[in-house]
């Protein structure tokens, strides 16, 4: 289930936004708002769902309404018109005491220059959100202690904020926010104040912290290489519209227009696409037990040179066309004797460090999970188009402003005949 | 020569009337009213006066001490105290004192509470900027005489009169420290589900204490500035020494108890200010 839905947020930013609610309804521009009432337009009929357990994304370049947005969640800020609904439950609807007790169990928040308080001790900082709650002091320091060892901060407790780095004083922040054990986090550019070499350390404690913790967070920024590490699914703003909501895949594979694409530019492709995008479609699978008739019988149908094959779910090995011939010369009773060793890639692997591997080698590749399980052979063809093409260049006419699936259809079609080429070089 | 549009006599007879008819009726109410007030401005001065001078000093240091954690400091500041007793203004010292003892206390009360409603409403905030204006530029004998009027001479009218002069100080950097404070972190407060008086109490109050103690020291010196004023109402203290210095062209009375008004001054700005300090190196 959803656990966040907004539908058809408005939000003008003014004294009278209600007057001209409908004239931005209809579609009046930002800009000529501006000029004929003064008002700025925040966001503008926004939609989305956030679907529990995962990260999501939304990103937008600074004055797109992302900070807005997501200040909407727990009603920092009211819409101008539009629903929100957190676990089913209209936010707009909550008294002010309710607000209070929604904000103090479901929510918490990560913000960018971090919100601490600076009188008060790191630990108190960190059980700031309990104390609200009305925690007893005991129960809550034990409770800040261990958040605070998780996020690796122990002995630092006594200090007071301004004594801390930046990373550090982001770190209290974010054992404030996960003190609470609120469902949904939501971090408003968390590590955008800090400098790279932390901000990409954060990234990953976050994302080891999410592996466990299975959180609904909600992560704002306006830096598309942290988008795509963290995200499961990105939103991107333009001037309080939603531009395009999907997965990493769909954003970079399909970008649903040039605003996006622009973005797209300086996104080095490799490193954020890995090889589990390039699998090939699976060509043909054989197992151990399969006789040599039979899997002969089976490569000459497809016209392939060789097939994969499984032992259980993990990759035996590969089963070249003339050993199949072999072992039907020599009449043995299953092919498990006759296979070669298959040189196998990590799903997780960028495909930079894939391409390297292939240019050294022309002999399939096969790509596992984490478990070492057989997910598919490498597609050349796919590696060399996900990292070199733009989609909107030379295939354009395939996946401009299209869904993800035709374009999808169009490169593996491609790979097929790619497939059986690379099998006769071997 | 400007027109007469409205003969100045036609404004001042209905104030006069008012404030005539106002002592008439309701002096007695009045009086009786601010009783306690008067009582305690009486057991202030006599706590002050009776107290044993050593005792006196001590507690001066001590609050220097708790201001400061410095051991020079809270010694320098008896020192100084000492001093004002060995020049024979012991007396009249505490008669001063104890009268702005009590005049800023009154002014904290007040001008905390305004200035945090000037720093929540917007209107609080416009209807009270014009009449802060007023009273910090409003000449003091002006409303010295309608007090003076209603409270008879004495101490009780020299409060009132030490509060107009002295409050604007605390209200003002109350409201504008409240302002400053950094929205994020209230921010925060505000997402983490923290009620509108934890708010105030837990987040914009603190933040705000470093201009607030700012306030604190200029209303304190801006109430030792009308001791002056209050002896012409016949306040005993120092104020009064130099009035008769003056009255008697003794330079040398006049110019002692003038150096008495500064020693307290300083005392006084520098115990507020290290308290003010403190504040803020904890929350740099």
């Amino acid at each position: 289930m959803d656990k966040i839905e907004v539908r058809n947020i408005y939000k003008i930013f003014g004294p009278h936004p209600q007057r001209w609610l409908s004239a931005a309804r209809e579609g009046m521009s930002k800009e000529e708002l501006l000029e004929r009432s003064g008002h700025t337009l925040g966001l503008r009929d926004i939609s989305l769902s956030i679907a529990a357990g995962g990260i999501h994304v939304i990103m937008g370049l600074s004055g797109s309404g992302k900070s807005t947005l997501i200040r909407h969640f727990n009603r920092l800020i009211d819409p101008s018109a539009g629903q929100i609904l957190v676990d089913g439950v209209d936010v707009m609807g909550l008294k002010p005491r309710e607000l209070e007790t929604f904000r103090q169990q479901k929510m918490s928040m990560v913000f960018q220059r971090f919100g601490l308080l600076p009188h008060r001790t790191v630990l108190d900082n960190a059980a700031y959100g309990l104390a609200v709650q009305g925690m007893r002091r005991a129960e809550r320091n034990q409770r800040a202690m261990h958040w605070l060892e998780q996020v690796g901060l122990s002995g630092f407790e006594a200090q007071y904020p301004h004594q801390l780095s930046g990373g550090m004083q982001q770190r209290v922040g974010l054992a404030r926010a996960l003190a609470t054990d609120a469902e949904i986090l939501l971090m408003d550019e968390a590590f955008s104040a800090l400098d790279p070499l932390i901000r990409h350390e954060m990234q990953d404690q976050l994302l080891a912290l999410q592996a466990r913790l299975n959180k609904t967070i909600v992560f704002i920024t306006h830096d598309l290489d942290e988008a795509l590490r963290l995200g499961n699914r990105i939103a991107i703003l333009k001037d309080g519209e939603l531009i395009q909501d999907g997965t990493p895949e769909d954003i970079l594979l399909s970008p649903a227009n040039d605003y996006i694409e622009s973005f797209l530019q300086d996104v080095n492709r490799g490193k954020v696409l890995n090889a589990s995008h390039a699998v090939g479609e699976r060509p043909l699978t054989l197992t151990m037990r399969t006789y040599p008739a039979h899997a002969l019988e089976r490569l000459a149908a497809r016209g392939y040179d060789y097939a994969a094959v499984l032992d259980g779910k993990r990759l035996a090995g590969v089963l070249m066309r003339d050993d199949a011939q072999r072992a039907v010369n020599e009449g043995a009773r299953d092919i498990s004797r006759f296979l070669t060793d298959m040189a196998s890639v990590p799903a997780s692997e960028g495909l930079d460090q894939v391409l390297a591997r292939l240019l050294r080698t022309p002999a399939p590749l096969a790509v596992t999970d984490d478990q070492g399980e057989f997910l598919g052979v490498l597609s050349r063809s796919k590696v060399v188009e996900l990292v070199t093409t733009r989609p909107n260049g030379e295939n354009g006419a395939d996946a401009s402003g299209a869904a993800p699936i035709p374009a999808e259809a169009a490169s593996t079609h491609a790979q097929g005949q790619a497939e059986s080429r690379t099998g006769q070089a071997a | 020569m400007f027109p007469e549009l409205i003969s100045a006599r036609d404004l001042q007879r209905p104030i006069d009337a008012f404030v005539n008819g106002l002592v008439m009726e309701y002096s007695d109410v009045l009086r009786a009213l601010t009783q306690p007030l008067l009582d305690l401005l009486i057991w202030a001065d006599n706590l002050l006066r009776q107290s044993p001078w050593w005792a006196i000093i001590l507690v001066v240091m001590g609050v220097a001490w708790v201001a400061s954690r410095k051991l020079r400091f809270s010694v320098a500041m008896g020192a100084l105290l000492g001093a004002l007793g060995a020049i024979g203004l012991w007396e009249a010292s505490m008669q001063t004192l104890s009268l702005m003892l009590v005049a800023v206390a009154f002014s904290v009360l007040l001008g905390i509470p305004v200035g945090i409603a000037m720093a929540s409403f917007r209107w609080v905030r416009s209807a009270m900027l014009p009449v802060l204006d007023v009273m910090q530029t409003m000449p003091s004998f002006v409303y010295l005489i309608p007090v003076v009027m209603l409270f008879n001479l004495g101490k009780l009218a020299a409060l009132f009169a030490t509060v107009i002069y002295a409050v604007p100080p605390v209200i003002r950097l109350t409201d504008l420290g409240i302002r400053l404070v950094d929205p994020e972190v209230l921010e925060a407060s505000r997402a983490f589900g923290a009620s509108r008086t934890r708010q105030l109490f837990g987040v914009q109050l603190p933040l705000a204490l470093p201009n607030i103690m700012a306030g604190i020291n200029q209303t304190t010196m801006m109430a030792l500035a009308m001791v002056v004023i209050a002896s012409m109402i016949g306040v005993r203290g120092l104020g009064y020494e130099v009035l008769q210095g003056i009255n008697r062209l003794q330079v040398g009375r006049g110019l002692l108890a003038g150096l008495g008004i500064v020693v307290l001054a300083i005392i006084f700005d520098r115990i507020t200010q290290k308290f003010g300090q403190r504040q803020q190196m904890r929350g740099a």
